[in-house]
């Protein structure tokens, strides 16, 4: 089978899943169904010749279901159902909806699915087992060529990880000494 | 192009969850779905029909344009790190939050202010 | 090695599981950060697995298992350390090449381990950096207790 009819099937699967998780009332199942989604995309990036993508995303996505239910299934696992304004709702459907019809007319414009415009990726690929000796191009491109976007990476990471734990921490140290 | 379409439907679910739902926990998970569409956006227009994967094989005398383009990979490689990143500071904010409040509901978080 | 805290994570069974897949996980973890240059993956993939296989620890025998074992300081410092050792890294390169985070080794021959210059270090670096970050995120987010302040 080509790779469209898989990627039709698993883009109809994700599109399934994310309405589901988001009307489903209970929050583990909720956070189950987000996992399965995460997984889908995973198996979309194999098929489109991204096999570090994949690895990447299988990976992650189990460690940020298992963060998401550690951090929220304890404290919010019975069935809650919390009320919904019909028009509120109806009023974002019909909005979504006409951004839908117009960007058919946007996307109308990109290039085909399948045949890239490709002028500084021709370089990398033709010159990157010579300047770079990695075999892998993705590596040579992320820790070489563009290996100023990487170090920003690991300075957002390192922030978003920083801002997790002071916003978690016990109380500061000169407030505890206070009372 | 109905690739296209279905990948910006996605994004679509994703924000009709951000703005439609009352619940914390849905909201985080809707801007999740949005970071999936944008990932798998980025990758499908990077796909050439018939190529290979980036990775060169001793022996194997591949050229350039018949391998799938590794900018946008490596880019999503970033995307897709930095996004559990924001998961788990959106994750710590709103157990914050429900310490505070007892509640995930945003609206009742307006109304208990003070 | 003695377990203190045997009343608390998950059944016999799934202690003795963990007890033989933990290191197979730890192990796959490093192999993927060590061939980071020459198949998929890399420092951060080959990180979450490592942090992965520490979490499946924490899930089967409690947090205060691991906690006896591993420092939790230690571990926080040595996540900042390998922040800066990436940025020293970039400084030697500034220092023996001219550009920051340039590649001060040699490239050595294609296809085999040792090659492709600074990128395994670089890949052990973020690794640790990645592993220890996210592990140290989800103890916390796991052992939080809404009642202390």
């Amino acid at each position: 089978m080509p790779v469209d009819i898989w990627l039709y099937f698993i883009l109809g699967f994700m599109i399934i899943g994310s309405i589901a998780s988001l009307e489903i009332k209970n929050i583990l199942s909720s956070i189950i169904t987000i996992g399965v989604v995460g997984l889908g995309l995973s198996l979309a990036f194999l098929f489109l010749g991204a096999p570090d993508l994949a690895l990447v995303q299988f990976v992650f996505e189990i460690l940020c279901v298992i963060i998401l239910i550690r951090a929220f299934a304890k404290r919010s696992i019975e069935v809650r159902a919390l009320r919904r304004d019909v028009p509120e709702t109806i009023v974002a459907i019909i909005i979504l909806l006409s951004i839908f019809v117009l960007s058919i007319f946007a996307l109308a414009d990109l290039p085909s699915f399948g045949k890239p415009i490709v002028r500084v990726a021709e370089r990398y690929l033709a010159n990157a087992g010579a300047e770079t000796g990695s075999q892998n191009i993705v590596t040579s491109v992320i820790l070489n060529y563009r290996i100023y976007d990487t170090l920003g990476e690991v300075t957002v990471l390192f922030t978003a990880i920083l801002g997790s734990f002071t916003v978690l921490r016990k109380l500061g140290r000169k407030k505890r000494h206070a009372e | 192009m109905i690739l296209y379409i279905m990948c910006f439907f996605l994004f679509l679910v994703g924000i009709y969850g951000a703005i439609t739902k009352r619940d914390l926990i849905k909201i985080i998970l809707a801007i999740g779905i949005m970071g999936y569409s944008v990932n798998l956006f980025l990758v499908l227009l990077a796909y050439r029909s018939g190529a290979l994967i980036p990775i060169l094989v001793e022996g194997l005398n591949i050229p350039p344009n018949m391998m799938v383009d590794p900018i946008p990979q490596a880019l999503v490689l970033t995307s897709i790190v930095i996004e559990l990143g924001i998961t788990a500071l959106m994750a710590a904010l709103a157990i914050r939050i429900y310490q505070k409040y007892d509640t995930f509901d945003i609206t009742k978080i307006r109304r208990l202010q003070g | 090695m003695q377990n203190n805290f045997p009343n608390e994570g998950m059944s016999v069974i799934v202690k003795t599981i963990t007890r033989f897949t933990v290191w197979l996980i730890f192990l796959y973890g490093l192999y993927i950060v060590i061939h980071g240059h020459l198949s998929p993956g890399g420092g951060f993939a080959g990180g979450v697995i490592v942090a992965l296989s520490y979490v499946h620890l924490t899930l089967a025998y409690g947090k205060n298992f691991v906690l006896d074992r591993i420092n939790k300081f230690a571990m926080n410092s040595l996540e900042a350390i390998a922040a800066i050792l990436i940025v020293l890294t970039g400084i030697v390169g500034l220092w023996l090449v001219g550009r920051f985070l340039a590649n001060f080794l040699g490239i050595g021959t294609l296809y085999t381990l040792l090659s492709a210059g600074y990128i395994p270090i670089l890949n052990i670096f973020i690794c640790v950096k990645v592993g220890m970050g996210l592990y140290l995120v989800f103890y916390y987010l796991a052992s939080f207790k809404p009642q202390e302040g």
